[in-house]
């Protein structure tokens, strides 16, 4: 009999993809307070690809949890998990002010693992907030597990994972077996509505509720954060009636 | 206490890379786990205008000021590995910029090439200009540079060299394995930096290129990647410049990952995302049929690579790959024209460094206008292939 399944889903509540990010006058951080912030888009897809593994292989799948790290309001993200199909959650309390690296993420979430002896974690290719693509493979790293980064396509073949990787020109495909760490593309799948009875059902699931301490991890600082700029604004917006102009302007500017 | 406390930690640290006698104290930093000698023995001196503070400090036998005075001293001594990616005799453009950004560090530079061909590549790189020393490690285990045997790979030559900086572009192969590599030296990684501010301060993106920040990193190594489109590639080799070449450790770690086959699109086209002129198309051409018919076209007068939003790659009009935005290829070249393109943040992420700016659209209050140098409403069937008429006059 095939090994089960037990799959982790870390996701992180950033600001709203839709909203345009500000930065503070005091050039120290982009300015988010009272903006809407949701759970990053590539973790949707990071906890609609766990269902879907369970949707598939019936047997195989015996847990899907959900966990986030940071201030309170990170259950928000994790209900929504909840109410999308994981079976429970997990929330890692870190204040606002102390937003952890991803290295720290990285080893918090290899506690979690060690803690409840998920064999797979599933997650977003990137946070839109810091846009590092760092966090899966330090984690892989650090458990000295199979990852397979940008996934397009996941198969579980027996005990074999194949998955296609989005690279530069093109795609790969990786075949691995248990424990494996897979980070999600946007073209993987199309993550689903939680309907209201489901949002419903999500308040009843399981959330456990944990500090780093509880989880005996420590981490340092690696980077200090000296300034946050606008970068610099186009001069935009000069419209011009026809073609003719176009190419007119283009020789100008030595294009063509 | 504290000093006492200090010294016996340091006395407990045991190194079979340490060369004895070469120093008085042993200078090792805790990596992961291993323990490591930085710098290598040709670089174990103290620069010269540090020498009259460290004699003032010894003969105030203010011993433990010393070992936190050689602390910051040996990190100054700098030496950077660039990994330099290649495939089938050819290097990859954009793993190029990140011997460009090594150089702006100040240090010595030694170019890392593994795989079939690293002699070959090697013997290459040695002529590029900054270029101080070449490691290759041949062995065709890391040609498909799967980051299970790449990451240890990595880190033995960073240990074994004493480098301070490990540099990679952030291309498909830098994402993926790097990140892998900072875990295993327990550090953090700096992502797809756009400017180097000194040796240890760099500028990136956050946001979707809608912040810029300044990170200092406070590790011991610093593990970085590089935008390709924000530093040119190194030169085409010089005669002049001939780097020795040396053999790289190999650990011979083996990858519980196998790579199995791949997919990549071939065409006689410039690579997107080193292309000096993009012709990109969005949702406006409505299906993949007009994409080609109205896209392709201009892009062959005007010598261009093609781009696309995600809404068309979404729709299916064009190959992921071709994907220009925060999620796909981030591009910087001469001349960008976006055809049918609204400009969402996500895909002015990844062009808005262009030099120029073309935007056709039949919506003028589209965001794409806002940011484009030339602007011409209108419909982009009939206008563009009148561009491509005229341009090839």
């Amino acid at each position: 009999m095939s090994q089960k399944l037990r799959i982790l889903t870390p996701v992180k509540r950033v600001l709203d993809y839709a909203l345009k990010p500000r930065v503070n006058k005091t050039q120290t951080a982009v300015d988010i307070a009272g903006m809407k912030q949701s759970l990053n888009p590539f973790d949707e897809i990071a906890v609609e690809e766990a269902i879907r593994l369970r949707e598939k292989h019936k047997d195989r799948v015996e847990d899907i949890l959900a966990a986030s790290i940071g201030p309170v309001k990170a259950q928000d993200c994790l209900r929504t998990a909840m109410a999308m199909g994981a079976d429970r959650s997990a929330h890692i309390e870190v204040p606002e002010s102390e937003a952890p690296e991803p290295l720290a993420v990285a080893k918090i979430l290899k506690a979690l693992v060690e803690k409840e002896g998920s064999n797979v974690v599933i997650l977003g290719k990137q946070a839109i907030d810091d846009d590092s693509q760092q966090t899966g493979q330090m984690l892989a790293g650090l458990l000295g597990w199979s990852q397979a980064t940008c996934a397009a396509e996941v198969k579980v073949e027996g005990d074999e994972i194949l998955v296609t990787r989005e690279v530069d020109g093109g795609t790969e495909t990786v075949k691995a077996q248990l424990p494996i760490i897979i980070t999600t593309d946007l073209r993987l799948n199309e993550p689903r509505f939680a309907t209201l009875p489901n949002i419903m059902k999500a308040k009843k699931k399981p959330m456990q509720k944990l500090k780093p301490s509880d989880l005996n991890v420590e981490y340092k600082k690696s980077f200090e954060l000296l300034k946050v700029q606008e970068p610099p604004t186009r001069q935009g917006g000069a419209k011009v009636g026809s073609v003719d102009e176009v190419v007119a302007k283009l020789k100008e500017a030595g294009v063509i | 206490m504290h000093m006492t406390t200090r010294k016996r930690k340091r006395k407990r640290v045991v190194t079979p890379l340490h060369h004895p006698g070469t120093c008085i104290e042993p200078r090792n930093i805790q990596v992961g786990g291993n323990y490591l000698h930085t710098p290598p023995p040709s670089q174990r001196h103290l620069p010269k205008r540090l020498q009259p503070a460290m004699l003032a400090l010894r003969s105030a036998g203010l011993r433990a000021s010393i070992h936190c005075f050689r602390l910051t001293a040996s990190s100054r001594l700098l030496s950077t590995l660039a990994i330099l990616e290649h495939r089938q005799g050819k290097w990859n453009a954009n793993s190029l910029s990140a011997l460009t950004a090594a150089t702006q560090l100040g240090s010595g530079v030694t170019a890392f090439i593994a795989g079939s061909d690293a002699a070959k590549m090697g013997a290459e790189a040695a002529k590029f200009k900054g270029v101080e020393k070449v490691l290759t490690v041949e062995n065709e285990e890391y040609d498909k540079g799967l980051p299970e045997n790449f990451a240890p790979l990595v880190v033995e030559n960073v240990k074994e060299g004493g480098f301070t900086h490990v540099i990679a572009a952030h291309t498909a192969f830098g994402k993926n394995t790097m990140p892998r590599v900072a875990a295993l030296l327990d550090v953090g990684q700096v992502s797809d930096i756009v400017g180097v501010e000194s040796e240890d301060t760099f500028r990136r993106p956050i946001y979707a290129g809608n912040a810029i920040a300044t990170i200092k990193s406070l590790d011991s190594f610093k593990v970085i990647t590089v935008r390709p489109s924000a530093f040119d590639p190194a030169g085409p080799p010089a005669e002049s410049n001939a780097a020795p070449i040396e053999s790289g450790k190999d650990p011979k770690t083996t990858s519980q990952t196998a790579w199995v086959s791949e997919q990549i699109s071939t065409s006689a086209r410039p690579d997107l995302g080193s292309a000096a002129r993009v012709v990109s198309g969005g949702r406006g051409l409505k299906d993949k049929e007009n994409f080609d018919k109205v896209i392709t076209p201009l892009a062959d007068a005007l010598g261009a690579a093609i781009g696309a939003s995600r809404a068309a790659v979404d729709a299916g009009y064009a190959d992921n790959a071709l994907q220009v935005g925060q999620t796909g290829k981030i591009v910087a070249p001469e001349l960008y024209v976006a055809v049918g393109i609204s400009g969402a943040i996500q895909h002015l992420a990844g062009m808005k460094d262009s030099k120029t700016i073309v935007a056709i659209n039949k919506d003028a209050d589209a965001p794409i206008f806002q940011v484009a140098d030339i602007g011409l409403v209108g419909d982009l069937f009939t206008t563009v292939p009148e561009l491509t008429e005229k341009i090839k006059q």
